[in-house]
């Protein structure tokens, strides 16, 4: 026989197995049906969210934040702050005892608990002579609290920057007319940062505690600056020195449990306890901190018509 | 005429190896043709922003009232927080939702199938959901263990013909059959419901208990009698192609991400249309339940197409 007819009986013979192998394939094919086509065309990412109100607000009530930190803590704690809410103050300034490319300021005090309040009169200091004119409001927090920029301006909007005012959540012991809790973080006029730092000038205020939130409680009152009830219309707090779960799920009415017997306000236990419009939450690791995030600015029930509206309450208190 | 035969028989031969090594390397078909239709069949997206605005007001409102959801949550005794969980929280949320249980409990109301057997009883479930179904035609099945958000899910199905067969969740594949993750929830259409009722008849195809050694479990006993009324498993996901059904929890999610995607976990991590979580205790759900419904930054404004109001007598949504 020839070699070429070899070759093409060959050839023929691949040939004929290839095709046998496609038809079998094709034959188990049709037995299994296959999926629903459902002519979805490629999808579009969602960006039509109206910023507009927010991007006002930021331009209207400037808030500089300072987050009082120390370098142990800018790899485990501070930089989920710089990642998360830390962008959206119109400043944000991470005061440590040292200087850093983080960027950290470095205030001339060490660390520890004791140096607290220190760090705090220092920080405060710093801000007033670099920059009392670059902002409205002067934020402190911790580098594990969690704050909302939006709902902190949309409390401040209603308030005047030049009265002597003091917002948080508000603690009765200790001073006469309560003070501020640190950890759910404050937020002081610019009234009230030119008093706190005149108060250090002429001796009015010393350092006379290692407690900074007493401290600063206790020269805000020898100042005569207010405190301002941050409570939303409803009556629900927006400041909160512990995580969310300490707070929202039910209880039966029982005597204040120990995180709760500071509280000036009568506190709710359950979801009446915080504002849908909250503005802080402490003691945040760095999973909750990204948790907070991903709840406040991402996870969201389409078409949701929220229950709290909260513009149309608007004509009820006058408190923030 | 040897010779003959034996080239053709060598040629017949060499094609045969070729075609098993390719099959082997996966790039010929012997089964399900080529990925590029598994990518087509298989994932299933809600319909884009730009879609949705294209829509008249008519379609608009026929989808509304089209898309409702019957919700089956398949409790026991043994789950009696997650159920009260459930029950407090994100089941208010469907425009029915129905507790099969086991057996009985003093302290929750649901409907006692008195059936041990796990696939029985969601068999029982289903019947019973079907038949009372009234004119909701989409149906979502659920562990108490599961949190849903079902405003999500409606959006997921709101351009899906029910009547169509649709079985949508997070999927898996055992051997040849995909089936939907039953940890993640279920989401069935009315056509697909009617089937299975169907094939519920057929002992051979869809037993009632299992005739093997060993007991399957019930999402793949599920995906088989579908299967069989040529009802397939499709993946929800949104349209980064981020999943949508979920049986771990956030804060899980969350710290794989941290892990892998440190310069931007949020983003990385979980779609903001996300419908199931799973594995999360009581007050991890409560500050969910805050979470999805109430916390947000004012200002931020969603122009969505469609509108779902808030469920009656309900205080932490």
């Amino acid at each position: 026989m020839s070699s070429f007819k070899q070759h093409i009986l060959f050839l023929c013979g691949v040939a004929v197995s290839i095709l046998l192998s496609i038809m079998y394939s094709w034959v188990l094919r049709t037995l299994t049906p296959s999926f629903a086509l459902n002519g979805n065309k490629p999808a579009v990412k969602h960006t039509a969210v109206s910023r507009r109100t927010a991007l006002e607000f930021s331009q209207k009530v400037r808030v500089l934040c300072w987050v009082m930190t120390q370098p142990k803590h800018l790899k485990s704690r501070t930089q989920h702050i710089r990642a998360t809410w830390g962008k959206r103050c119109n400043i944000v300034l991470y005061m440590s005892s040292e200087a850093s490319d983080f960027p950290t300021v470095g205030l001339n005090v060490s660390e520890g608990r004791s140096q607290l309040y220190w760090k705090t009169i220092r920080a405060f200091q710093h801000i007033h002579t670099h920059h009392l004119d670059h902002a409205d409001w002067f934020l402190k927090a911790d580098d594990d609290t969690f704050v909302v920029l939006e709902n902190l301006r949309y409390g401040l909007s209603k308030h005047n920057t030049e009265e002597p005012l003091y917002f948080g959540r508000r603690y009765t012991p200790f001073i006469a007319q309560g003070y501020m809790s640190g950890g759910a973080g404050y937020v002081l006029s610019k009234e009230a940062l030119r008093r706190f730092v005149k108060g250090f000038a002429d001796g009015l205020c010393t350092h006379n505690t290692e407690t900074e939130d007493v401290g600063l409680g206790k020269c805000m009152e020898t100042m005569k600056v207010q405190m301002g009830d941050s409570r939303d219309v409803l009556g629900r707090q927006t400041f909160h020195p512990y995580p969310p779960d300490y707070y929202l799920p039910r209880q039966t009415r029982r005597p204040r449990p120990w995180y709760l017997l500071y509280e000036h306000y009568q506190p709710v236990e359950g979801p009446g306890c915080c504002s849908d419009l909250a503005i802080s939450f402490h003691y945040i690791d760095a999973v909750q901190m990204h948790t907070l995030e991903y709840y406040t600015y991402h996870l969201r029930p389409y078409g949701y018509k929220h229950r709290f509206q909260p513009d149309e309450h608007l004509n009820n208190r006058t408190n923030i | 005429m040897m010779s003959e035969s034996s080239s053709f028989m060598k040629g017949m031969i060499l094609g045969g190896i070729f075609c098993l090594v390719m099959s082997f390397f996966g790039t010929f078909n012997s089964g399900s043709h080529s990925e590029g239709h598994e990518h087509l069949h298989h994932h299933l997206k809600p319909l884009s922003k730009d879609e949705l605005q294209k829509l008249s007001e008519s379609q608009m409102t026929d989808w509304t009232l089209q898309v409702r959801v019957y919700c089956l949550i398949m409790v026991t005794p043994k789950l009696l927080v997650h159920w009260a969980t459930a029950n407090d929280t994100w089941s208010k949320h469907c425009d029915k939702s129905v507790f099969y249980t086991s057996e009985s409990s003093k302290a929750l109301e649901a409907m006692d199938l008195q059936e041990q057997d796990e696939w029985a009883r969601l068999r029982k479930a289903i019947k019973h959901a079907y038949e009372n179904a009234g004119d909701l035609r989409w149906f979502f099945v659920a562990r108490p263990t599961t949190f849903a958000i079902i405003e999500n899910l409606k959006y997921l199905v709101l351009d899906k013909d029910p009547s169509q067969p649709f079985y949508i969740g997070h999927t898996e594949k055992s051997g040849e059959l995909d089936y939907v993750e039953y940890d993640s929830g279920i989401v069935l259409s009315y056509e697909s419901m009617r089937r299975l009722i169907e094939i519920f008849k057929d002992e051979e195809k869809c037993p009632e208990r299992g005739h093997a050694l060993w007991k399957t479990s019930e999402e793949k006993q599920l995906a088989t009698c579908l299967q069989y009324s040529g009802v397939f498993a499709e993946n929800g996901e949104d349209a980064q192609g981020k999943e949508l059904f979920n049986k771990k929890s956030i804060s899980t999610l969350i710290s794989d991400s941290m892990g892998q995607n440190p310069a931007d976990v949020v983003e990385a991590c979980c779609s903001d249309m996300a419908i199931t979580f799973g594995g999360m205790s009581q007050s991890q759900i409560q500050v969910l339940m805050y979470g999805v419904y109430r916390l947000r930054p004012y200002g931020h404004d969603f122009h969505d197409s469609l509108t779902f109001l808030p469920p009656k007598d309900s205080d932490n949504d």
